[in-house]
């Protein structure tokens, strides 16, 4: 019985792990403490990186993939999977968090970008790679690249969830319209999102994306997490939202709760109550730099 | 026949679109009203930590347990088969078995995400049917069964280890048999129940 094949870093195992992340909130942290917090919360994984996006905001400068010491230290802390954040376009990056064990891999538009014309060619890794979309083509392409999971950007670091409901509003519309598309105007939409062909034409048939969505950037409350769940998400991910309130510990295990029974406003108004001051946010049209313009 | 999913966290909607499609009706279940409407549980796949505290925010442990106990007839995947084992090892310490299922599991047994793999796995048994082909198994972060207790049946095996186990009316497995088209696991289980 020794002789059985194992297959790994297979689409289906990659893609598999966001099934399993469903449902779920995965939320930024900086340190182990943090990531200990996250997951008594009841996170479905962590996001190690070194600021959370309100800091890199207000910081500037360039932002790089984390301390492999810190990643190996919140891998250490918690039992549920480790995500960690690449540069756009930055494969060496990747290569290194690939070879640090981590579960996922975000090439995200939180960090400066390392390249102005490419993303990471994620085909050529076993570990999964999600990526960020402000809309269907942006996500399509990520696609074709290799990503396995897609969230939807919003504009992280702002506490303002008005962006993310644009993108995914987006992304929802279009698929809605594609699976009322007949077989000529498939050809139309690939033209017009950029993406290929076959991808669009599988969202026609199916009516969702090949993989699963989540969603980004912005969300604060639990009523955040709700109303983004109800546009079509199918988790969310939480980062200066928890760490950045009054009292993360209790928001944290609130947005979880919320992001379960996102369609029972009974159980959003127990669980919203008492939780201290959310994060303080910041007007969209106020922001020196929008972040969700990062990514091709 | 209605077959529960507890739609707490994880691959429910996977789970309900395969139990539909071999004629069970699947209802979500999140709250103790939902599971007592019930004949049948599916447990998913998902992270077993968050499950288990959503289990206990709902008020569902106690009235799963009484249902177990009374034998409700349930199937746990990967996170469901770890919450319902009655030992788990690298586990969190707060995270309490419902011990419906005599094995010991390892959380994580197969290693982290870079480790995890497809396989195709031979399923035979007392009664099972005769399959001619294996059943192709996909194992995410999954757990290892490292101890069956007496009377379990063991389905299934990969390299040793069980990786789909049955003791009356529950059965486990360490894979995602939603994951795939192949519905002979789920039938298997409705048509026991």
């Amino acid at each position: 019985m020794s002789d059985i094949t194992r297959s790994t870093g297979t689409q289906l195992v990659k893609r598999g792990l966001a099934e399993m992340l469903k449902g779920g909130v995965v939320m930024d942290v900086v340190d182990p403490e943090q990531a200990r917090i996250a997951e008594d919360a009841g996170a479905v994984a962590v996001m190690a990186l070194e600021r959370v996006p309100s800091d890199i905001r207000r910081d500037g400068g360039v932002a790089r993939m984390s301390d492999p010491e810190m990643i190996e230290g919140i891998k250490a802390a918690v039992t549920i999977p480790v995500m960690a954040k690449a540069r756009i376009g930055h494969f060496a990056e990747a290569q290194i968090l690939q070879a640090l064990g981590v579960d996922y891999v975000d090439e995200s538009e939180v960090l400066t970008p390392a390249d102005e014309a490419h993303h990471i060619d994620k085909w050529a890794f076993d570990v999964p790679f999600v990526c960020g979309a402000t809309n269907l083509g942006e996500a399509l392409r990520r696609i074709s690249e290799g990503a396995c999971l897609i969230r939807s950007k919003g504009e992280a670091g702002t506490g303002n969830i008005v962006e993310a409901v644009r993108h995914l509003r987006s992304i929802m519309g279009d698929i809605g319209r594609i699976t009322k598309a007949d077989s000529a105007e498939l050809f139309d939409w690939a033209k017009r999102l950029q993406s290929p062909l076959s991808l669009v034409q599988e969202i026609a048939e199916t009516g969702e994306l090949p993989v699963p969505m989540f969603c980004a950037g912005g969300i604060a409350t639990p009523a955040d997490a709700s109303l983004v769940m109800q546009l079509g998400a199918q988790s969310v991910f939480v980062g200066s939202g928890i760490f950045k309130s009054d009292d993360p510990a209790p928001r944290a295990r609130a947005i979880v709760e919320a992001t379960t029974n996102f369609t029972d406003p009974v159980i959003l108004g127990k669980v919203s109550r008492g939780l201290g001051a959310a994060m303080p946010g910041l007007e969209i049209d106020t922001l020196e730099t929008r972040l969700a313009d990062r990514g091709w | 026949m209605k077959v529960g999913v507890l739609a707490l966290q994880g691959a429910f909607t996977r789970h309900a679109a395969v139990l539909t499609d071999v004629g069970a009706a699947p209802i979500e279940v999140r709250t103790p009203e939902h599971l007592s409407g019930v004949d049948a549980l599916v447990m998913p796949g998902g992270e077993s930590t968050t499950m288990s505290m959503l289990l206990d925010i709902a008020d569902l442990r106690q009235p799963l347990v009484e249902r177990l106990a009374h034998g409700l007839p349930v199937f746990g995947t990967c996170a469901g088969m770890i919450l319902l084992a009655s030992s788990v090892t690298d586990g969190r310490s707060d995270q309490e078995p419902l011990a419906a299922i005599d094995i010991g599991v390892r959380r994580n047994g197969y290693g982290r995400q870079i480790d995890s793999f497809e396989a195709d796995v031979d399923v035979g048994g007392e009664g099972l049917p005769d399959w001619d082909t294996p059943f192709h198994g996909v194992f995410i972060r999954a757990p290892v069964v490292e101890r069956v207790g007496d009377g379990i049946e063991v389905l299934a095996s990969v390299d040793d280890s069980p990786v789909l186990c049955r003791q009356g009316h529950v059965m486990v497995a360490s894979f995602h048999p939603e994951l795939t088209d192949d519905r002979r696991i789920h039938e298997l289980f409705v048509e026991a129940v």
